[in-house]
């Protein structure tokens, strides 16, 4: 049965330069000394330390919990001791830090404790929390959490296995479909059944006939509604929504993803990894990776995460000319900054780059508006409108020519007679657009929080008055049902209240107050008493109405006198 | 004479009772020149254009009464948006208001750190955490850099720490083509 194949508008056709690398069998890179496992496997997100240095650790020992809704866990690719966690240079294009596990290993290869996972008696959100600690991901190179794209398994019809391998000179997935064609499709199997699709396409380009032929002998052994589909080689037919369209014929409108249309789109590698998880209980703890370019021995390796690069490109034998290294294919790969930058789980290919193999770019002209970028463009953008905004900073009009809906692959910048580097110009731009979309959030975050700041210290200031004018009023209600002498003072003047309750409450105290000393006395004491009493009668006549707040005023006044 | 008197009172009645309605029924609520300088102005608060906020700084502007180059947290490209907005002429900070900086966030030395709430106090967006005689400190997210907490702190524990490129805060340069000499 062979299906309809649909095509996609623009692509490029380049030197496919697979053969060099795709003749030998996937050899197992020998452990490096040191291995340093980044805790952040992609820019997305990260993992939170399980291990503390001079501790030892299993292979597939977790070392990372995942954090956030897009982490994935982390697991120590071999059995060793951590001997630093600190912060390593990562495969992303800025070369930044990110935290890393440094593993020594003890070349044991000592297994932590590990069995089949029985996921048809587990319940579908354990299968999928299962793949996440088991750090399952894409492994086309985008590193995103496959539990995610798993998603609430319904609506799905279609599962689409990519092993297009479209860009030139990778051959990893190609290498994997010839030697492990079984394994990747009982993955695919799996994938299927948790995405509850009905059939499983599998794409593969048709440069890659040993590939196809090897997935064809898998399948017919299976009894899985799957299909092996060879595509016309044309760059980039491996992007997602252009192998979706070329399989199912159906065209994934802008902002929106396959999984609304009833198609999910994996990988080939993440297929081998979810049937290891699985079928095996292994974490993803390696990958094949190509290496290829300027050396002796081009090949496949199957390289355990965290192997340095440099330490994978001394096994090829690098040759005198290379200026750089290239992570991942020649046309959206980046220029590796260090050579001592592990390897992640999403990289594929490490190119070693000479001049004579990748001519260093002819000076930038100026754009003739040709449109050949227009006509290359497998996303039906128009690049020159979205380079002239990018160039111009106007991002809002970038924004507007949908240049979210740019995948990066390069065509344009390939076919440009202008050698303008377009791609750099449309990660610029969205960088940027990002950037100013955070300092927004931020601003608007602030702005909430100060406004509710304020309304907090007037509810404050209104809740302290009120709490103040309640115990006036309280005294003065005391007060009135007393009938102790009511204060002339206005009644809703609370401070006038306050003083006159104040001050009836010490009349009350002297009023019942007894001097305790003047029960049961002599009659000489008595007497003193009597003489002291007239005395002060004498020197201070009594007035009508003294209080006990008064005698001092009048003892001041009194004093005052005297001394005029 | 009478009847085109009588027509055209009638007209101004008319439309008069319309735009009354309209004036009424379409009513803006607020000034919608305020939310978009404020829309402008980064929010962080600091106080250093002479008002207390964001807000009455952009109220200010509306009224004409203050200046678009006082805000040195929203820099060049602030003042530059602001000029478009309100059609005034572009002008560099003002220097009494203070110099662009890059971002930072306050970070309380915790070992130093008596207790005293003042810092707290001093916040405007609330992101310090603490209470009276217990270890202060900054939710680094919540920081918006503006430096009112330090003056206050009697024991001088707070720094500004200008914030660390991340990888997910890491934003693709320009691209330029390099030069190179000719052998």
């Amino acid at each position: 049965m062979t299906a309809r194949l649909f095509s996609f508008r623009g692509g490029i056709k380049t030197d496919s330069h697979k053969t060099e690398s795709s003749t030998t069998p996937i050899a197992p890179a020998p452990l490096p000394q040191r291995l340093v496992i980044p805790l952040r496997q992609s820019a997305r997100a990260g993992a939170r330390c399980l291990v503390e240095p001079g501790q030892h650790v299993l292979k597939g020992e977790q070392i990372g919990v995942p954090e956030g809704n897009l982490g994935t866990a982390v697991h120590a690719p071999t059995s060793g001791t951590v001997v630093d966690i600190a912060p390593y240079p990562m495969a992303h294009a800025s070369g930044l830090v990110t935290p890393c596990v440094v593993i020594e290993p003890d070349g044991e290869e000592r297994w932590i404790e590990h069995a089949p996972f029985d996921y048809r008696a587990a319940a579908r959100p354990a299968v999928l929390a299962y793949l996440r600690d088991r750090g399952i991901v894409g492994m086309g190179g985008a590193s995103f959490p496959s539990h995610i794209k798993l998603g609430p398994g319904s609506g799905f019809d279609t599962l689409v296995i990519n092993g297009a391998e479209c860009e030139p000179w990778i051959t990893c997935d190609d290498c994997l479909m010839r030697e492990r064609a079984a394994a990747i499709l009982s993955g695919a199997t799996l994938l299927r059944e948790l995405l509850g699709a009905t059939r499983t396409l599998v794409g593969i380009e048709d440069n890659k006939p040993e590939a196809i032929a090897a997935m064809r002998a898998a399948a017919a052994a299976l009894t899985e509604p799957l299909e092996i589909v060879a595509v016309p080689t044309l760059y980039p037919a491996g992007g997602e929504k252009q192998l979706i369209r070329v399989l199912t014929g159906i065209e994934i409108p802008h902002g929106k993803l396959g999984a609304e249309f009833g198609v999910q789109c994996f990988n080939v590698g993440t297929a081998h990894a979810v049937h290891r998880a699985i079928h095996h209980g292994e974490p993803l703890i390696s990958r094949v990776v190509t290496l290829t370019g300027n050396v002796a021995h081009p090949g496949n390796y199957e390289a355990p995460i965290g192997t340095p690069i440099e330490a994978l490109v001394a096994l090829a034998g690098p040759q005198p000319g290379t200026d750089r290294y290239i992570l991942g294919g020649p046309m959206m790969g980046i220029s590796l900054p260090d050579l001592s930058i592990p390897l992640v789980k999403g990289s594929n290919c490490v190119i070693a780059a000479s001049p004579a193999l990748f001519p260093p770019p002819p000076p930038e002209l100026a754009c003739i508006r040709c449109g050949a970028c227009a006509r290359a463009c497998p996303a039906d953008l128009q690049p020159f409108e979205l380079y002239w905004f990018a160039r111009a900073k106007n991002f809002g009009k970038a924004q507007e020519y949908n240049l979210f809906d740019c995948i990066e692959c390069g065509c344009c910048a390939f076919v440009c007679p202008s050698h303008i580097p377009l791609v750099d110009y449309f990660r610029f731009a969205k960088s940027e657009i990002w950037a100013r979309e955070r300092e927004s959030a931020a601003a608007t975050q602030a702005r909430d929080r100060f406004e509710f700041r304020n309304y907090r210290q007037e509810r404050e200031k209104e809740e302290k008055a009120a709490k103040l004018a309640a115990k006036a009023a309280e005294t003065r209600a005391k007060l009135a049902e007393g009938g102790a002498a009511a204060p002339a003072a206005a009644p809703d003047d609370s401070k006038q209240a306050l003083i006159a309750a104040a001050l009836a409450r010490a009349k009350h105290q002297q009023a019942t107050a007894h001097p305790r000393n003047t029960e049961a006395l002599s009659p000489e004491t008595q007497a003193e008493i009597a003489e002291i009493e007239a005395r002060r009668r004498k020197a201070f006549p009594p007035q009508t109405d003294t209080t006990a707040s008064s005698v001092p005023q009048t003892e001041h006044q009194s004093a005052g006198e005297d001394s005029k | 004479m009478l009847t085109a008197l009588l027509i055209m009172t009638g007209i101004a009645l008319v439309l008069g009772a319309v735009l009354g309605y309209a004036s009424i029924r379409f009513k803006v609520e607020g000034d919608p020149l305020v939310e978009k300088i404020d829309a402008i102005l980064p929010q962080t608060q600091c106080g250093q254009c002479g008002y207390p906020g964001c807000k009455p700084y952009a109220q200010a502007l509306s009224k004409g009464e203050a200046d678009i180059n006082q805000c040195p947290p929203g820099g060049e490209e602030g003042i530059r948006k602001l000029a478009d907005l309100l059609g005034r002429e572009f002008k560099p900070l003002s220097e009494e208001h203070g110099h662009e900086k890059p971002k930072a966030v306050a970070v309380i030395d915790e070992q130093l750190c008596i207790g005293c709430t003042l810092c707290i106090q001093a916040c405007p967006v609330d992101a310090i955490v603490g209470a009276a005689k217990q270890m202060h400190t900054v939710v680094e997210p919540l920081c918006t850099g503006c430096e009112l907490c330090v003056a206050p702190c009697p024991v001088d524990c707070i720094a500004m720490v200008p914030v660390r490129e991340t990888v997910e805060t890491w934003k693709w340069k320009y691209p330029v083509f390099e030069l190179r000499r000719a052998a």
